[in-house]
């Protein structure tokens, strides 16, 4: 089976000479749903980054076999739907319905194709009601689904999620996993959030220091590294 | 979450807020430039025939027409600051009609938001063909105004927790840089999710609302009203 993301030796400094990725390699493959947990600064955020090509490093990197190079990055950037951490920040249009259709305007549909791609993208979300909303009007589980339509809208192959339980309440999330348990995507999820990661991810990632230092079942992984509070009860 | 009063009577479902937004904004370019452009003499007349549309149209929009008039005087520090100069160049009743006609045309202003959502607002100035970037930048000031004032008021809760008794000069300069600094953040990381959706120069808008005859009578009603105004005003 071939990755849906391949990288290779993927490097990265920042201008200030931070190197925050050093030698990346990483295969995402269909169906799969990937849990990358890693400290604060150990590079995940900056790898998400270059998946659309929002920054470059050295070494290669494949997107559904396409490089991800300023050729491709339209084709790419459809294909990878990346909801950032902050929903204030994905939802910048007016109300829910525009801005769940800016991405489908943008790869060239027109507005009532568009539209009807929106309103799907809302269904599956169960967000059809807040087609007039204003993203100011939403709670943080509402904004958090109007993101998710958002990308969806586009039609990915790849659903790349940033720390996506944040600001969320236990039935915020446990909504959230049911939507992403639903989506037949295969997902990269950056998190902190162990439990989270035990109901969704199939296969569990390690970053340390800008690398790959683990990859394996989420249980061994998080007992690998000690990713887990440990401590009995208080 | 957050519903400023205005925002709240832009949601109503009145027949008014129903029309579309261009037809009122063109109705209240009407109201205007007849307010605007009224000779002094007369200016009790014009005066109180503007002010009883404005009512009329509260009434029909079903919006507290006392609400609409007290915060409509939100313009008078700006236009007496003016009065105040032309009334001590000795003439009295210009000075007088100034604050009028300002007053008159911040609560047609204030009718025309408080029916209009600004989503549908931008829109109407944009098909009317207003500068998309000025619109645009409007639309995300509105935005975004809230997410900022909710950072300014949770840095002056965790300093107000930490202490603080009263914010001095040097404070205040540090939080207002903060604030700048995580807003130009934020910005960048905007434009990050923008581009992550293919976002190139041009904000996409969906398809456009027809027009229906009720638009097309309420421009031609505004008209007829303003034009009866002035022509009883000057008699």
């Amino acid at each position: 089976m071939k990755p849906l993301i391949q990288a290779r030796q993927l490097r990265y400094r920042y201008p200030d000479g931070t190197l925050a990725l050093d030698a990346v390699d990483f295969d995402l493959f269909p169906g799969e749903t990937v849990a990358l947990f890693g400290a604060n600064g150990s590079g995940k955020t900056t790898f998400v980054l270059h998946l659309n090509g929002l920054l470059k490093g050295e070494g290669s990197l494949l997107v559904c076999g396409k490089p991800v190079v300023r050729e491709n990055l339209a084709e790419v950037r459809r294909k990878i739907g990346i909801v950032f951490q902050d929903p204030d920040e994905q939802l910048f249009m007016p109300t829910v319905l525009e801005d769940v259709a800016f991405g489908p305007r943008n790869s060239g549909l027109g507005p009532e194709e568009a539209e009807q791609r929106a309103l799907a993208a809302m269904k599956k979300v169960a967000m059809s009601d807040a087609r007039d909303k204003a993203p100011y009007h939403l709670s943080a589980g509402e904004k958090r689904r109007a993101a998710i339509a958002g990308v969806l809208a586009m039609d990915p192959e790849i659903l790349v999620l940033d720390e996506p339980t944040t600001f969320l309440d236990p039935p915020g999330q446990r909504e959230l996993v049911q939507l992403l348990r639903a989506l037949p995507q295969a997902k990269l999820i950056v998190t902190h959030d162990v439990a989270f990661a035990r109901a969704v991810a199939t296969r569990a990632v390690f970053f340390l220091h800008g690398t790959v230092a683990g990859s394996g079942p989420v249980d061994a992984i998080i007992q690998q590294f000690q990713w887990d509070i440990q401590l009995g009860p208080a | 979450m957050h519903h400023t009063t205005i925002d709240r009577w832009s949601r109503g479902r009145s027949a008014i807020h129903r029309l579309d937004a261009r037809a009122k904004i063109l109705s209240l370019l009407i109201v205007l430039i007849a307010v605007g452009t009224a000779p002094t003499a007369g200016i009790w007349r014009t005066g109180a025939g503007f002010g009883a549309l404005a009512v009329a149209s509260a009434g029909l929009a079903r919006l507290p027409v006392l609400g609409v008039f007290t915060r409509s005087l939100a313009v008078l520090p700006f236009s007496l600051t003016f009065a105040v100069i032309v009334y001590l160049t000795g003439d009295a009743v210009r000075a007088f009609a100034l604050l009028i006609k300002s007053y008159i045309s911040a609560s047609f202003v204030l009718l025309l938001v408080g029916t209009t959502p600004l989503p549908h607002l931008m829109r109407g100035f944009e098909r009317l063909g207003f500068p998309a970037m000025l619109v645009l930048v409007i639309q995300y000031l509105y935005r975004y105004l809230f997410v900022i004032s909710t950072e300014a008021q949770r840095m002056r809760t965790a300093a107000i927790s930490r202490g603080l008794q009263r914010a001095g000069f040097q404070v205040a300069a540090g939080a207002v840089a903060t604030l700048f600094a995580r807003s130009y953040h934020r910005a960048e990381g905007i434009h990050r999710a923008m581009v992550a959706r293919g976002f190139e120069r041009h904000i996409p808008i969906l398809a456009a609302e027809r027009l229906t005859p009720a638009d097309g009578l309420l421009v031609l009603l505004t008209l007829s009203i303003a034009v009866i105004i002035r022509i009883g005003a000057v008699r």
